[in-house]
């Protein structure tokens, strides 16, 4: 016997379904009604029925499969309404509507194929057929649950290019026949790495962000776009073991722990060696060392494992000066292995530097000034720069300080590069 | 669902480079897209140099050498293919040898609304 419950608690009781479930019932609708759509229609007509009718009839004992074949009907009602006006409605009708009889039976056996669900929705969105910015877009809107405006907002944009972007990677799902699918075996590591991508450029563009943003000027909630990567990488990493997927949620704890001690109060970026450690979130850096530790046990290690390892081991440091430099340049020389990118190499070298010191380090220079990928890159010259700091050599130092003040574009860098000037220039 | 898979590659390099493909090496793998049941058609196509391209306007048929569009990369061949969705299209397309040294663009056909 259903249980009733006074209105208000029985309305946060749906909110709070909404909340932790909606995801899943909309991955399970797309798959079932074909469109997304469709299927997004179906996901709140659900919710508001459930609205009306459980004050009534009590909560239903299994709330998630009620609400998946309560969208399903009303999505083939509105089908057969509009059957007449659709080309294709008939087909469509045939197909989805086709084991209605015994629905109860289905949606049991569906049960099993929820995780893979949102799996097919995390690839499908996540698909390299559509561009990485319809991709991130997509992802937040569908896989995240973000509205169209919070998404505008987390990237600087109007909302009506956002739910441009969207309609048009939806339009090519269904034009181009992008498959709602788990990718078998053999093509599973390459599309793994694409939703990596996915998540770790989400994670970037929340974190470049100074924090306690939380709220912006004109009241509205702001996206937390470093915690929804967070989430996402725990929900893949939950329904699907893999060893980057762990070092991937690893390497993001393990960031996402600095984030109180990156920015000073007026939004000016910290480095990493001036950063007040006591900041540092231990229950994310436990977590996050955890995961690397799971990552590295399983042996095939991946450059997401081996970026995670490396910020465990400042994470474990009290200070730059005790850190283990020597093992933070071997994890580097490694990646550099895996991932031959000259941003890698600079990275390397800076490890070096730390424990060969910065006039060993500027011999090791020259090769990377000259490489033509870095001849944008702020923090090349930034690094150049630092090393004549080291060495006293001022007038070297404020060329090379300039020069990345003229490429920085974050306000953050910018801020860094303006004061690190202002320093070097006083008499 | 039907794709057109339009195989790209600058003309001067398609033959040229250490990784271009031998036409024996083209026709067995053709034969290998047939023999799997997803071919609908598929051809290497002349030089641009021996492209004529047509236009009506007015009436008129007016006539002009060369392709419509200069670019660097021309087309150089097609394979119309039937595949159940885009990854499997994709995977075909990713075969076809002169991918190695050009592009293939996937496209799917359009049903005419008659």
């Amino acid at each position: 016997m259903p249980m009733l419950q006074p209105a208000t608690v029985l309305t946060r009781h749906i909110e709070q379904l909404y909340q932790q479930h909606s995801r899943q019932v909309l991955a399970t609708l797309i798959r079932l009604l074909g469109d997304f759509d469709r299927a997004e229609d179906a996901l709140q007509e659900a919710f508001s029925a459930a609205l009306v009718q459980w004050p009534l009839t009590g909560v239903p004992a299994s709330p998630v499969p009620w609400l998946i074949s309560t969208g399903r009907f009303k999505a083939i009602d509105k089908l057969r309404q509009q059957q007449r006006f659709v080309s294709d409605g008939e087909t469509v009708l045939a197909q989805i509507a086709s084991d209605e009889a015994d629905d109860s039976f289905v949606l049991q056996m569906d049960q099993q194929q929820w995780p893979d669900d949102y799996l097919r929705l995390v690839f499908t969105c996540c698909h390299p057929a559509l561009s990485m910015e319809a991709q991130l877009a997509l992802t937040l809107r569908e896989v995240c649950g973000l509205t169209t405006e919070q998404i505008a907002r987390a990237f600087l944009q109007t909302p009506s290019t956002i739910a441009q972007r969207i309609v048009r990677a939806k339009q090519k799902i269904k034009a181009a026949a992008i498959p709602y699918q788990v990718p078998p075996p053999q093509q599973l590591a390459p599309r793994l790495q694409a939703v990596h991508k996915v998540i770790y450029l989400l994670f970037n563009e929340g974190y470049s962000m100074p924090g306690n943003q939380s709220v912006s000027d004109d009241g509205m909630l702001q996206a937390d776009l470093a915690q929804q990567a967070i989430d996402l990488a725990k929900q893949l990493l939950a329904l699907h073991f893999d060893t980057e997927s762990c070092g991937l949620l690893a390497l993001l704890l393990l960031q996402h722990a600095r984030r109180q001690a990156r920015f000073t109060a007026h939004g000016e970026l910290i480095l990493l060696p001036e950063q007040q450690r006591q900041l540092w979130d231990q229950v994310l850096i436990s977590e996050g060392i955890r995961h690397v530790e799971t990552a590295l046990a399983s042996g095939r290690i991946g450059p997401y494992a081996i970026q995670a390892a490396i910020a465990a081991v400042h994470s474990e440091s009290t200070d730059s000066a005790s850190t283990d430099w020597p093992q933070i340049h071997a994890l580097y020389q490694l990646l550099h292995r895996l991932e031959p990118t000259p941003v890698v190499a600079l990275n390397q070298l800076v490890a070096f530097s730390m424990c060969h010191g910065p006039a060993a380090a500027l011999l090791q220079l020259p090769p990377l000034l000259a490489d033509e990928n870095l001849a944008q890159y702020h923090l090349l010259f930034a690094v150049a720069a630092d090393f004549h700091r080291q060495l006293g050599q001022n007038s070297e130092a404020l060329i090379f300080y300039r020069q990345a003040l003229l490429l920085a574009t974050n306000p953050a860098d910018q801020q860094f590069l303006q004061q690190r000037l202002l320093e070097l220039s006083a008499p | 669902m039907k794709y057109l898979c339009l195989v790209y590659s600058n003309e001067q390099l398609l033959h040229s480079l250490p990784e271009s493909p031998k036409d024996a090496e083209c026709q067995a793998y053709a034969g290998q897209v047939a023999q799997s049941g997803r071919m609908l058609a598929a051809e290497a196509l002349q030089g641009v140099a021996t492209a004529t391209t047509v236009r009506m306007r007015a009436g008129q048929v007016l006539l002009s050498d060369g392709p419509f569009a200069e670019t660097k990369e021309q087309l150089a061949g097609f394979y119309l293919i039937e595949a159940r969705d885009l990854n499997e299209a994709l995977h075909l397309a990713a075969g076809i040898p002169a991918a190695r040294v050009g592009c293939v663009e996937v496209r799917p056909v359009r049903q005419l609304v008659v």
